[in-house]
């Protein structure tokens, strides 16, 4: 989000012959030096290509990606190895009468645990962190200044540590709250808390004061600035939050390993880490991760384009920027 | 009276003190139920006792009666003669120190090239340099475990090249696949906050570099890297502190106690009643390890922004 305060820096087009540049956009700085009158080795020509970093990086989207292209792909393997693969077939999906996710009750139960594990943390957790980043914004006391300490303190911690302190809260003094799915929801919404309520924070110190005063000037009253200036320009923060939340519980694992009881509350992160060790789960496993890979980017998707749509034609405004603030950033 | 007094009074006067406390309330309570008190139930535990006859924890909510039983254990259990955590606490300090640095030295240059050169496909480097993040974990690893079974493309690959004779058990027990995973699992972290932060470089006082004689390499040194100090740190410490409280790559790629890190004896000691007072206070030890680092990007992050905080 802070990168919405920077000016739109404009991506340096690749140099090569010095004077060729993406059209439209103005020079951003002198052609290079004096002109070429004797003959330089490429190294020495600050605008060489840096083919070395370049083909480094292309190593490591490879290494980053591939993996995950051959997991998606064995999830459609027509047999029962994840490592050879034997012809293409759905039938991990649903053709399979015992172990597909969709006949498997485990493996089915366990999709619907996340998606309904992502839907209600992101309805309670964004609401309860949007407005507690607009108080503390401007309630300022010891006390607002101590919870936002300890907002941000709850962001960094170890997600173990947290899960522990959970797990024996809900064992030994809440216990009336059992392990299982509303002590699940209650931990991912405190573990998710601190997206929201870090972003709109964020938001609000670069959105100011000023758009409410004129507001209040127009005669709105305190409220209805709130309501009808300050949310509105809140509005692409929040949604990105949203979708971080989202997004961070269909991932999360920790949390969730240490609150779920049964089965039937193990949400599909559980389910794969309980099962695939020594590859001993079959391709259902990979067919369950893709289901977890695709409700994960269809999401992202859909943020990253209402996010685009609803900070058209504000300074800053890229494609760039819309994707690193859905990312979190 | 001044204009900007009455200005300053619509969003920060003290008659409005309450609607932003009434604003803010809802929040508070919640991380006063389930993020302060769940720490106090860990203390009231490692403090407390054990149950005699049915071998499960007694917490003790009176701080004045608090024990040091549990810690005293612990900490034998760390430095003691035949300590069997201490070893593991090393351990897990070594693969989290090693993973760490590897990530930075394939994100820094990866996020470097994407910020400085990547031109008109800056848009499609980022895409894919974001896609990881939002790639499961779990599938992450998934996709090694896929890879480097002892029939997997790994060892076939290698096989073909003629490096190795036999299929390596990779996922036997070896530490390399341990900080491999660690590695594959949590650099997506880091390069987007290294990305963040080198994007945020003032592309003008490149330009002056250049103007006042530096080369490629001095522009670098002298200006890129000091300028990326702060964000090679925040995202060290992003990647650093997850990684200790892991136990889940250890358990998926290697499962063997001759891997285990400090998470791993913390998950195991909350599966027996009579372990989890123990489990408590070695979380609580670890807390307090990792409080300076914690504390430390806390406050950088108040500083990042501004008078928010």
């Amino acid at each position: 989000m802070t990168l919405t305060a920077d000016a739109p820096v404009s991506p340096r087009t690749d140099p090569g012959s010095g004077t060729a540049r993406a059209g439209g956009s103005p020079p951003p700085s002198p052609p290079p030096g004096p002109a070429r009158r004797r003959w330089r080795p490429p190294w020495r020509n600050p605008w060489r290509r840096p083919w070395i970093l370049e083909g480094f990086t292309w190593l490591y989207l490879i290494w980053s990606i591939v993996p995950i292209g051959i997991a998606v792909l064995f999830s459609f393997n027509n047999g029962k190895s994840q490592s050879v693969w034997q012809g293409f077939s759905t039938r991990w999906y649903w053709g399979d009468p015992i172990n597909s996710v969709f006949h498997n009750p485990a493996l089915r139960a366990a999709v619907f645990q996340t998606i309904r594990l992502s839907i209600i943390t992101t309805l309670v957790a964004v609401p309860l962190g949007v407005a507690f980043a607009i108080g503390i914004n401007r309630w300022r006391t010891r006390t607002s200044t101590t919870f936002n300490f300890v907002m941000v303190f709850s962001y960094v911690i170890p997600e173990l540590i947290f899960g522990v302190a959970l797990f024996f809260l809900f064992t030994q003094l809440f216990k009336s709250v059992h392990l299982g799915t509303v002590a699940e929801v209650l931990g991912l919404v405190t573990w998710n808390f601190s997206w929201p309520a870090i972003i709109v924070l964020a938001r609000l110190v670069s959105i100011g004061g000023s758009y409410e005063e004129a507001a209040a000037d127009l005669g709105a009253s305190r409220l209805d600035a709130i309501r009808r200036v300050l949310i509105p320009l809140l509005m692409p923060a929040i949604f990105a939050s949203a979708v971080l939340v989202f997004a961070s519980v269909v991932d999360d694992f920790v949390i969730v390993d240490l609150l779920s009881s049964t089965a039937n509350t193990q949400p599909m992160s559980v389910i794969i880490y309980s099962t695939s060790h020594g590859g001993n789960g079959g391709p259902a496993l990979n067919a369950l991760a893709t289901i977890m890979l695709v409700l994960s980017f269809v999401v992202a998707t859909i943020g990253l384009l209402a996010y685009r749509w609803m900070t058209r034609g504000e300074r800053g405004s890229s494609r760039q920027e819309a994707m690193t603030s859905i990312a979190g950033m | 009276m001044a204009r900007g007094d009455r200005r300053k009074a619509w969003t920060r006067g003290a008659q409005n003190r309450w609607v932003w406390a009434g604003f803010a309330m809802p929040g508070i309570i919640w991380l006063v139920l389930l993020f302060l008190i769940p720490f106090y139930t860990v203390l009231a535990i490692a403090g407390g006792q054990l149950n005699a006859i049915f071998q499960s924890p007694e917490p003790v909510w009176n701080p004045f009666a608090w024990t040091g039983a549990n810690y005293t254990a612990v900490f034998h259990e760390l430095v003691g003669q035949g300590s069997f955590v201490g070893p593991i606490f090393l351990r897990t300090l070594v693969y989290v120190a090693i993973a760490s640095a590897i990530s930075l030295l394939i994100a820094y240059p990866a996020a470097y090239f994407v910020t400085r050169f990547a031109g008109r496909r800056k848009v499609l480097f980022l895409a894919l340099l974001i896609a990881p993040f939002w790639i499961s974990y779990m599938m992450r690893m998934l996709a090694w475990i896929d890879l480097l079974q002892s029939n997997g493309y790994v060892n076939r690959a290698l096989i073909d090249l003629h490096l190795i004779s036999q299929p390596v058990n990779w996922l036997g027990g070896r530490s390399f696949t341990v900080i491999l995973g660690l590695v594959y699992g949590y650099i997506p972290y880091l390069i987007l906050v290294l990305y963040a932060g080198l994007d945020r470089i003032d592309q003008r006082l490149l330009e002056a570099g250049r103007d006042l004689g530096l080369n490629r390499t001095q522009t670098f040194v002298r200006i890129t890297l000091p300028l990326s100090r702060q964000a090679i740190l925040t995202g060290m410490l992003i990647t650093v502190l997850p990684m200790v409280g892991d136990y889940f790559t250890n358990q998926l790629l290697s499962g063997a106690s001759s891997t285990a890190m400090i998470g791993n004896v913390i998950d195991s000691q909350l599966y027996t009643a009579s372990q989890q007072a123990q489990g408590a206070a070695l979380s609580l030890l670890l807390l307090l390890f990792l409080l300076v680092p914690m504390v430390y990007y806390v406050v950088k992050t108040r500083r990042a922004t501004g008078e928010a905080f």
